[in-house]
């Protein structure tokens, strides 16, 4: 009779369903997982050194690049240290903007999610529906910032523009009648704000649509109703965040608990779990995306009704306007100033936590009272979550390891830094 | 578990007067700076400073958010000093001499952040190390959360925890020598990476990069923060 051993198994870095370049080193017995060892890193970019030698604006890029499915909100933790360093507060319009597209940010991070983590179980209509979502809210980032992902559009001090006017149009081309790119532009005769008022109102409908694909599918259920169990005393020791805790049970929100910017005005809710199972982290993300328009409505409503600067004026930190460089000195010399050698921060430190889609995303800013930051550190929700891939694999199937990682919601970006 | 309808000046004045208490001992610090709470405790107490504060009723600190490492080498060094004229211009302000702080008994400090879901605060927690024997107790066994931290910490600082489980390097490759996140090494690292075609396979090679400053680091003496930098916000 041949020796009966344990298997070793290696998961990954280029596992279509490890999401990203995670290795996985799985032991096995049978099919069932003993041991799971993620080893990662292998996108280590050394984001923080990095920051380290630049002076803080020139950082707020990278953070774009830190959680590649949420941009903006890494944007807000980071520019929230440099403001609480400073001491400065950003008008009230910009602080609208941002929570405006914290939003946009988390639905557009848990429609990917939601796509991918379906698509993972065996499910490939969801993720060309939430694509196709996608592509609008991408359009939204592209209207105010340029960009359809690294959108850089936070500063200390408020956001880099006001919103525009006018939202891009399609034109007819070759691939598209000019019919078809009349039908698209239907909603962006408008403004921007016009265009994302018709988003949110048709919106929840799709979410139905989405739900109408899983939350009762029998498929679905049994893949993740009882997988990755995490009872609310693991989630805290094992430091969980975001919807990671919720789906464990705990009503805990930093946009509710710790508001920042003004998520103390606008009106909520917080979805909860009840089982700590990856269905229950469905459940909870799915409202969640539900609650992220109703705060993008209330948004797009104030916003309509209180123009204002979206900049703080203190030009030691925000660049003077153009047309006053032309004939002020002093804004010539601001403007050199800050563009060659950037501001000088108080020294001291500081740690600013937002509420990012994966969970608590915070940034810890230690400075000397220099020109670039002395330490950052950036807390990465996943982070902790794929810490917690062993104790959560450990006695299931070699199949739910992958609806284990996809209702964990990683990303490699932030994870590796 | 609400935070009973306190404001967060409250809660926070409630457990600033609850450290004092706790921990007034040699070694022990409280600072409150900009709306946080700072413990600094020292190195050989921080396990049972811990476990209390996990435990303790006034406090219930029952997530550990993040640990990391910072090194204070060249903590307040500016590259760049504008009194005298230069005569070597840009170059200089890549060069800079390790004015590293003392006797080196402060070099590294372990920074712990703590928050408590059931009140609803937060603490950090630093802990001074020094530059021979930056050692340090592992938390793994107070908050399962600290592994990888403190794994990352090991990594990129060089910071020591002693009793943690497993305590490997995390996000640099295999086989990688030094402590990327220490002052004195250079952003651009030690050595480079390149696939060599007559050998079939990836060699390692010393760095060809240059190390070049782009903007001097540089600390101005700025009045508006000599009061608490509220001045900034006019």
């Amino acid at each position: 009779m041949p020796e009966i051993r344990n298997y070793t198994l290696n998961f990954g870095p280029q596992h279509p369903a490890a999401h990203g370049v995670l290795r996985l080193v799985l032991e096995l017995d049978g099919e069932v997982v003993v041991r799971a060892d993620p080893h990662i890193g292998l996108l280590h970019r050394g984001t923080e050194k990095l920051a380290e030698s630049k002076p803080y604006n020139q950082s707020i890029g990278y953070m774009d690049r830190l959680d590649y499915m949420s941009m903006l909100c890494n944007e807000h933790g980071y520019v929230m240290a440099i403001e609480r360093l400073l001491g400065i507060e950003p008008p009230v319009r910009a602080q609208y903007i941002r929570v405006m597209y914290d939003e946009i940010t988390r639905v557009l991070n848990h429609l990917l999610w939601l796509g991918t983590h379906a698509l993972d179980v065996g499910a490939m209509t969801v993720f060309l529906y939430c694509f196709r979502e996608r592509e609008d809210l991408i359009d939204c980032y592209e209207a105010v910032s340029g960009s359809r992902m690294h959108a850089t559009y936070y500063r200390p001090g408020g956001v880099y523009r006001d919103l525009p006017g006018k939202m891009p149009e399609y034109q007819p081309t070759q691939m598209r009648s000019a019919r078809e790119a009349e039908r698209r532009n239907e909603a962006r005769k408008g403004s921007l704000l016009d265009f994302i008022e018709d988003f949110t109102s048709r919106f929840p409908g799709l979410v139905d649509e989405y739900e109408t694909l899983l939350t009762d599918n029998r498929i679905w259920k049994q893949r993740t109703v009882g997988i990755g169990v995490v009872s609310p005393e693991r989630a805290l020791q094992l430091g969980f965040s975001g919807p990671m805790l919720r789906g464990s049970g705990f009503a805990w929100d930093l946009r509710k608990k710790q508001p920042y910017a003004v998520y103390d005005r606008v009106d909520f809710d917080i979805p909860v779990g009840r089982t700590g199972d990856s269905y229950d982290r469905y459940l909870v993300r799915i409202e969640e995306m539900r609650q992220s328009n109703r705060i993008i409505r209330q948004c797009v409503d104030w916003l309509r009704r209180n123009p204002g600067p979206v900049m703080v004026e203190n030009h030691k930190i925000a660049p003077p306007r153009r047309v006053g460089m032309k004939e002020d000195m002093e804004a010539l010399i601001h403007h050199f100033k800050l563009f060659t050698e950037g501001y000088c921060t108080p020294p001291g430190e500081v740690y600013a936590a937002v509420e990012a889609p994966k969970g608590e995303f915070g940034i810890y800013l230690v400075s000397d009272g220099a020109n670039k930051p002395y330490r950052v550190k950036i807390r990465a929700p996943g982070f902790a979550h794929l810490a917690a891939m062993d104790e959560m694999a450990r006695g299931h199937m070699i199949a739910d390891v992958v609806a284990i990682i996809g209702s964990m919601d990683i990303v490699f970006g932030e994870i590796d830094r | 578990m609400t935070a009973k309808a306190k404001t967060p000046t409250e809660r926070l004045d409630g457990l600033e007067e609850a450290l004092r208490e706790a921990f007034a001992g040699e070694g022990f610090d409280v600072v409150r700076s900009r709306g946080e709470l700072n413990l600094t405790v020292p190195r050989d107490q921080v396990l049972a400073v811990m476990r209390r504060l996990r435990d303790a009723p006034e406090f219930r600190f029952d997530q550990c958010i993040d640990v990391c490492g910072v090194d204070y080498l060249h903590y307040g060094c500016s590259e760049w000093a504008t009194g005298a004229a230069s005569s070597s211009g840009f170059g200089r302000a890549a060069a800079r001499e390790d004015a590293s702080a003392g006797d080196g008994t402060r070099r590294f400090q372990a920074v712990y952040h703590l928050q408590s879901v059931a009140t609803n605060t937060r603490l950090r927690v630093k802990a001074w190390l020094d530059a021979g024997e930056p050692i340090v107790d592992s938390v793994v066994d107070v908050w399962r959360s600290a592994d990888w931290f403190e794994r990352e910490a090991f990594d990129m600082v060089g910071i020591l925890f002693a009793g943690h489980p497993d305590l490997r390097r995390i996000l640099t490759d295999y086989g990688f020598i030094g402590h990327p996140f220490r002052k004195d090494f250079p952003l651009s690292g030690h050595v480079e990476m390149r696939y060599d075609p007559e050998q079939q396979r990836v060699v390692y090679e010393p760095v060809t990069v240059e190390p070049r400053t782009l903007v001097p680091r540089v600390i101005r003496e700025d009045n508006r923060y000599q009061t608490g930098g509220d001045a900034a916000s006019g």
